[in-house]
């Protein structure tokens, strides 16, 4: 421990708010608390935009177009609004608009605990201890790689890694390498894997098809037209379901490539199941990977006429492109439903199974009985508790860079009433603290 | 819900179904269900099987009535065909199964069906069964399932009630996932 964080850690500072991440979530609701003139600090784990910076694949570019990028108060200005952002641009984008900001930032600072107390919340930090009456949970939906239970004893012959360890191709052993997860990861890393002439078997589960442009236009363009990007989470039939839903297989590319399962199968990677079990060296695939298939192209379909329905309804049918259907996804006649790992096919196994956030700090009981933060639409089942940046978590866009402009926006309305209403009152009751309080040393 | 709920039947209740899903997220134990059938071998390939009981909402429950399966194998395997093989069963299990979902899914879509036929066929080598060939498992190696649908809703729509019905479908998840099963003496 540093001199500066021991002197830190002896005492405990205050602040209205403790907003936790500095990523384009925690950063949109410093603006907006500023805005309010409210008193924030912004605590930091790493560096400003720092898992942009150094927990993604060195080819990744944004999904989003960059038109689309967007911060409160801040716009695209560059020169190619219809191209995608390289990661390092992206942390730059990011780090520019924290310069305009004026709130504290402590980077270097990891949160290791969250308790509640009276009137408020004691935040635990490796540089020292914070009061606050608020706290802001902004800290990432992809901090821990979902991984299957059968992941666990697997021969050691076989190295394994996650998406977010992911770099580049040669960072792989050479031979065949099985990537698991059909989402926009899954996709990416089988299709440049397959091209460094490592031969790449993919497991292909429920899984949503996008072409990249459709009649002229980017297909964000189409689902921010839509309004389907603005879908609130009490709009939704199942938000839970919705919040579950793989990212649509899209590439950011220079070229402005769709990437589907019909490109990697064209480029000589095999299609298999579902990964669901395992029996000693031998993993086994479902035998569901047609159906999957085939409701991603028929839910396709249905987005594709909606934007046919939209451009008749309003008068674009002539200007824009003619309609067009995609290949249907071709499905091998009878897909791999086992792979001996002890043949030595498969060097790698790559999870790109999905991600999970890191609540495992916050020691306040407002998780339901699956681990989940309980809240709605980011306000968490906790005075003074909020959540930013998750998957669907107010709207369809909330885990998007833009998306956190309108979630920043209310959230930062609903916690400033929260701490106006409770001004001149004594605060949290004891009875209040004792439930929600768990366990561990409080500065008080 | 869709106001054409209202005015279209496919005997199933929905409402009872999603009101089952809301009282079972509140007591998940209660959707532990646990099915059961006896079987008493008769002679040669010849076995009658029973269903009756089963555990589930947290209780013993029971059949309106006791149900009898026999099964057998064909003359050409020099059984005496008294009812359809067990893997045949299988091809029952999983009709029955899909249709009832296509039923389900399209009473909640507001989707008229006029009539679900399904043809199901499950093809095997029996090279494997007979011990001839250790490569050759004894298992189907393909199953086929046509439907032919008359409903009121364009070709997607039936096809995306013929794909939801598969996500729901227990026989299917059966048929397409590993399953542990153990088997023990008394």
């Amino acid at each position: 421990m540093s001199n500066a964080s021991r002197r830190a850690a002896a005492s405990c500072r205050a602040a209205t708010v403790v907003v936790i991440g500095a990523g384009q979530a925690g950063l949109a609701m410093s603006h907006y608390l500023q805005a309010r003139s409210i008193d924030h600090v912004v605590l930091e784990r790493g560096e400003i935009a720092h898992s942009w910076r150094n927990e993604r694949w060195d080819s990744l570019r944004l999904l989003t177009p960059n038109w689309q990028c967007r911060l409160p108060g801040v716009r695209y200005a560059g020169p190619d609004p219809e191209g995608f952002m390289t990661m390092p641009e992206v942390a730059d984008f990011i780090c520019r608009y924290a310069e305009r900001l004026t709130a504290p930032m402590l980077t270097g600072t990891t949160v290791t605990s969250v308790h509640p107390v009276e009137g408020g919340y004691h935040v635990m930090t490796d540089g020292g201890a914070w009061r606050c009456r608020a706290v802001v949970i902004a800290s990432g939906a992809c901090s821990r790689p979902l991984i299957p239970a059968l992941a666990r004893d697997l021969p050691a012959t076989v190295a394994t890694l996650s998406a977010r360890e992911y770099r580049r191709p040669s960072q792989l052993p050479e031979g065949g390498v099985l990537v698991v997860g059909a989402s926009a990861t899954g996709l990416q890393l089988a299709d440049e894997i397959q091209r460094s002439g490592r031969p790449v078997t993919l497991a292909v589960g429920e899984h949503v098809r996008m072409p990249r442009r459709y009649r002229g236009r980017d297909i964000h363009r189409w689902l921010d037209t839509l309004g389907i990007l603005d879908q609130r989470h009490d709009e939704v039939d199942d938000i839970v379901r919705a919040r579950q839903v793989p990212s649509p297989q899209l590439i950011g590319s220079p070229e402005h490539r769709t990437l589907d399962l019909n490109t990697l199968t064209d480029r000589g990677v095999a299609l298999v199941g579902r990964l669901v079990g395992r029996r000693d060296r031998t993993l086994q695939f479902s035998g569901s990977l047609a159906n999957h298939c085939a409701s991603a192209d028929l839910k396709l379909g249905r987005l594709l006429e909606t934007i046919d329905d939209w451009c008749r309804r309003h008068g674009l049918d002539e200007s824009c492109p003619a309609p067009e259907r995609l290949a249907p996804t071709r499905v091998p006649r009878s897909p791999k439903l086992s792979l001996d790992l002890g043949r030595g096919e498969i060097r790698t196994i790559v999870w790109a199974t999905g991600f999970k956030p890191d609540h495992a700090w916050l020691h306040v009981p407002v998780f339901d009985p699956r681990g989940r933060l309980r809240h709605d639409g980011g306000i968490v089942d906790a005075p003074g508790l909020y959540v930013m940046g998750l998957p669907f978590m107010r709207r369809r866009k909330s885990s998007f860079i833009h998306g956190v402009d309108d979630d920043a926006r209310e959230l930062s309305a609903h916690l400033a009433d929260y701490l106006a209403n409770r001004k001149g009152r004594p605060g949290m009751s004891r009875s209040g603290i004792a439930r929600l309080h768990s366990r561990g040393s409080l500065c008080l | 819900m869709h106001t054409q709920t209202l005015q279209i039947d496919n005997g199933v209740n929905v409402n009872a179904l999603l009101g089952a899903r809301q009282a079972l997220a509140q007591a998940p134990e209660a959707a532990r269900f646990t099915w059961r059938a006896t079987s008493r071998w008769v002679n040669g390939t010849h076995s009658q099987a029973t269903v009756e009981g089963y555990h589930g909402l947290g209780d013993e429950q029971r059949h309106k009535q006791r149900f009898h399966f026999d099964t057998d194998h064909p003359e050409v395997f020099a059984s005496e065909d008294h009812g359809a093989t067990p893997v045949e069963y299988v091809l029952v299990g999983l009709a029955g199964c899909l249709s009832a979902g296509i039923a389900a899914v399209a009473q909640h879509r507001g989707i008229q069906l006029r009539a679900v036929n399904a043809t199901l066929e499950g093809s095997m080598d029996i090279q494997g069964i007979l011990g001839m060939d250790s490569e050759i498992r004894n298992g189907f190696d393909d199953v086929r399932v046509t439907f032919e649908i008359d409903a009121e809703a364009s070709r997607e729509e039936i096809e995306a009630l013929v794909a939801q019905s598969q996500k729901r479908s227990a026989v299917y998840d059966i048929l397409t996932n590993p399953t542990n099963v153990s088997v023990t003496v008394k």
